[in-house]
């Protein structure tokens, strides 16, 4: 029996131009159940990144429901929002965004950090092992490949053993080989351990690979 | 993995950037340290200088104040001469505790300052002068054989600099005068170490000024009755009195108009550098605008991130700081160097006294310093909303 992770109701969320209102999640219904491995699919412009960020808890939602791990955080503020998604939501950004001054292993160590959880280099090696890149702890940013970097930036997100991980276009800015091979780190993640994986891909052959798509067209669900 | 540890790796890199900042913070920290140090050690030394001439006051023959000011502390009188009566007046009054006469007199050598020629200065004195000052000590010869005799006891400085020592003949130019030295005080760091001393009555006799005295200095009994003193001496005509604590006061004076100015200027180099360094500081946040984001979005709360960019403008105010109190430190030598050409009268001693307890004040006033610079840097950050800050870079 899985559990619920995300469930929304009517999620919306309004950007107010000073012409017009633009609705960029319009009226999201949705259940995410542990376990699962969700891509979210659509074009340019159809929301993907802003309903990514409401449920990574990363912005505040405009109108609807949206209940995390069965907390209701629809009413909580953009500033109270950071108590809910430290230590249980993992981040994959588009751009590795690793902090170039700290060295692969110290930006891993970085994330149980902010936190507040026990710094331990041991998990922080055993997931840079973990990802292939071992040897690679002492090196800063700028010394590793796009494809390394993100996966650093996957064992990051893992090192505060989080109940989900939000993974917006992190293959955006690979080119096909490595993103099959980040791809098929997220796959192996959720089919060994278990994680949930919620993934915004523009890259249909990727979305063909996950078991469960979620289509965007303005802000709205399509089927 | 700390604050501490992750804001130097900061501020490593961008050096350049970072090195001028602080170097800016270390400058003004220097400035205000020479400064502050320069007005202890100025007043400490000018106090000194004043309690080691021994009296409390002096008579002289009426003049211009602050020219006769300036003339005593160089050890003359004003140079205008009074009748020895006077001296024989105060010295029954019964609130005197010691009195010593004295007569300067200047003698020109051709042959000094590299045969430009300059002054020697001749101080004419009594027994009473080793009364008034139980510290002169002989460093060789002792005191003069008689009342009337063509000796001279050097200065420790007069000595040294025309290498003179006990029995040698010093020769008097331009009035034909020969004296034996019988002596050479120790170095006392008063004026008195530069002069040449004779007898009182051999002084009057030898540039011709019988019964005449440029100076009496007085120590009363009880410091208290001064003003009483003083005032009963205004009835007597052609003579003035010098209380030395009003000499310290209009000396302390004429220095305090530059000092306002100095400090100003000190002031506005703070002012400057704190700018300086919520401007970089300010600079370094935007550009890590991304980086802000994603720590946000790892759990930093707001005050996670105020205490990463405080602690960076916290690190670069100690570290400018503690190189200005360095700076301070080893330049005092040359401030000093300057100061004395500059001031009207430059004491002798250390100028510049930069003590622990102005390092430390200045080293708390620099983490100050960086703590209100940084306060607006780090609100700047800590509001940054995670999700435009992640996007910013796209
Ligand atoms: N801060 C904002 N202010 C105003 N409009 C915004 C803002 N952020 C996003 N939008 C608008 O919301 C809509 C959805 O944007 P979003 O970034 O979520 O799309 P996306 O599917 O992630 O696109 P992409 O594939 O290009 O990343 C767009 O029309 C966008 O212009
Ligand atoms: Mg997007």
């Amino acid at each position: 029996m899985s559990t619920v992770v995300i469930k929304t109701e009517k999620l919306t969320k309004l950007y107010k131009l000073s012409a017009e209102i633009v609705r960029a999640v319009d009226g999201v219904d949705l259940e995410i159940m542990a376990g699962e491995f969700v891509a979210i699919m659509g074009p340019s412009g159809s929301g993907k990144t802003t309903l990514l960020d409401m449920l990574g808890c990363l912005d505040a939602i405009t109108s609807g429901k949206l209940e995390i791990m069965g907390q209701d955080v629809s009413q909580i503020s953009e500033s109270g929002l950071v108590n809910i998604r430290r230590g249980k939501i993992g981040f994959v950004f588009q751009d590795f965004s690793l902090l170039p001054t700290l060295t692969a292993l110290e930006n891993v160590q970085l994330a149980p950090f902010f936190a507040r959880q026990k710094d331990s280099s041991a998990t922080a090696k055993r997931l840079l092992e973990m990802v292939g890149l071992s040897e690679r702890a002492k090196h800063l940013p700028r010394q590793l490949s796009g494809g390394e970097k993100q996966r650093v930036a996957i064992a990051r997100a893992l090192a505060v053993n989080p109940q989900f991980l939000i993974a917006d276009e992190p293959t955006g800015h690979l080119d096909s080989k490595n993103s099959q091979a980040i791809f098929e780190l997220l796959k192996e993640l959720n089919s060994k351990q278990g994680l949930t994986v919620i993934l915004a891909t523009h890259d249909l052959g990727l979305g063909k690979q996950c078991k469960r798509i979620i289509s965007l067209r303005d802000g709205k669900i399509q089927n | 993995m700390n604050t501490i540890t992750i804001s130097l790796k900061n501020l490593k890199r961008k050096k350049i950037r970072s090195a001028l900042t602080i170097g800016g913070v270390a400058v003004a920290v220097a400035v205000l340290v020479s400064l502050l140090g320069f007005d202890k050690g100025y007043q400490k030394s000018l106090t000194d200088n004043i309690d080691k001439m021994g009296y409390q006051l002096l008579v002289t023959a009426k003049g211009c104040p602050y020219e006769a000011a300036t003339m005593m502390l160089k050890g003359g009188g004003g140079l205008r001469y009074m009748e020895q009566k006077v001296y024989d007046n105060i010295r029954t009054d019964v609130r005197v505790d010691k009195i010593s006469p004295q007569l300067v007199a200047t003698a020109f050598d051709p042959d000094l300052q590299k045969g430009q020629g300059g002054y020697t200065l001749y101080m004419g004195i009594n027994d009473d002068y080793l009364k008034l000052k139980p510290w002169a000590k002989f460093k060789s010869g002792k005191w003069f054989s008689g009342g009337d005799v063509n000796e001279v006891i050097i200065g420790f400085e007069a000595a040294e600099f025309e290498t003179r020592s006990v029995g040698d003949e010093v020769f008097i130019p331009g009035i034909g005068q020969i004296l034996k030295v019988v002596g050479i005080f120790e170095r006392t760091g008063t004026q008195d170490d530069g002069m040449m001393f004779i007898p009182l009555a051999s002084a009057q006799r030898i540039f011709s000024l019988p019964g005449k005295l440029t100076g009496i200095g007085v120590k009363l009994k009880d410091i208290h009755q001064i003003t009483k003193f003083e005032e009963d001496l205004y009835s007597v005509p052609e003579i003035q009195i010098i209380s030395m604590a009003q000499v310290r006061g209009t000396i302390l004076n004429l220095v305090s108009s530059a000092k306002v100015l100095a400090n100003a200027v000190a002031f506005i180099a703070i002012f400057i550098a704190a700018i300086g360094v919520m401007n970089t500081i300010l600079m370094s946040v935007f550009e890590r605008t991304q980086e802000i984001g994603i720590s946000k979005a790892m759990g930093a709360s707001r005050l996670d991130v105020f205490k990463f960019i405080w602690s960076e403008t916290i690190l670069i105010c100690t570290l400018g700081g503690t190189i200005g109190c360095v700076l301070a430190i080893a330049g005092s030598g040359f401030v000093e160097f300057i100061i004395k050409k500059i001031l009207p009268y430059a004491p002798t001693g250390k100028l510049v006294s930069i003590e622990p307890k102005l390092l430390i004040s200045a080293l708390i006033g620099a983490v100050i310093l960086g703590m209100v610079s940084g306060i607006y840097p780090a609100w700047r950050a800590s509001s940054m909303k995670p999700v435009q800050a992640i996007r910013s870079a796209e």
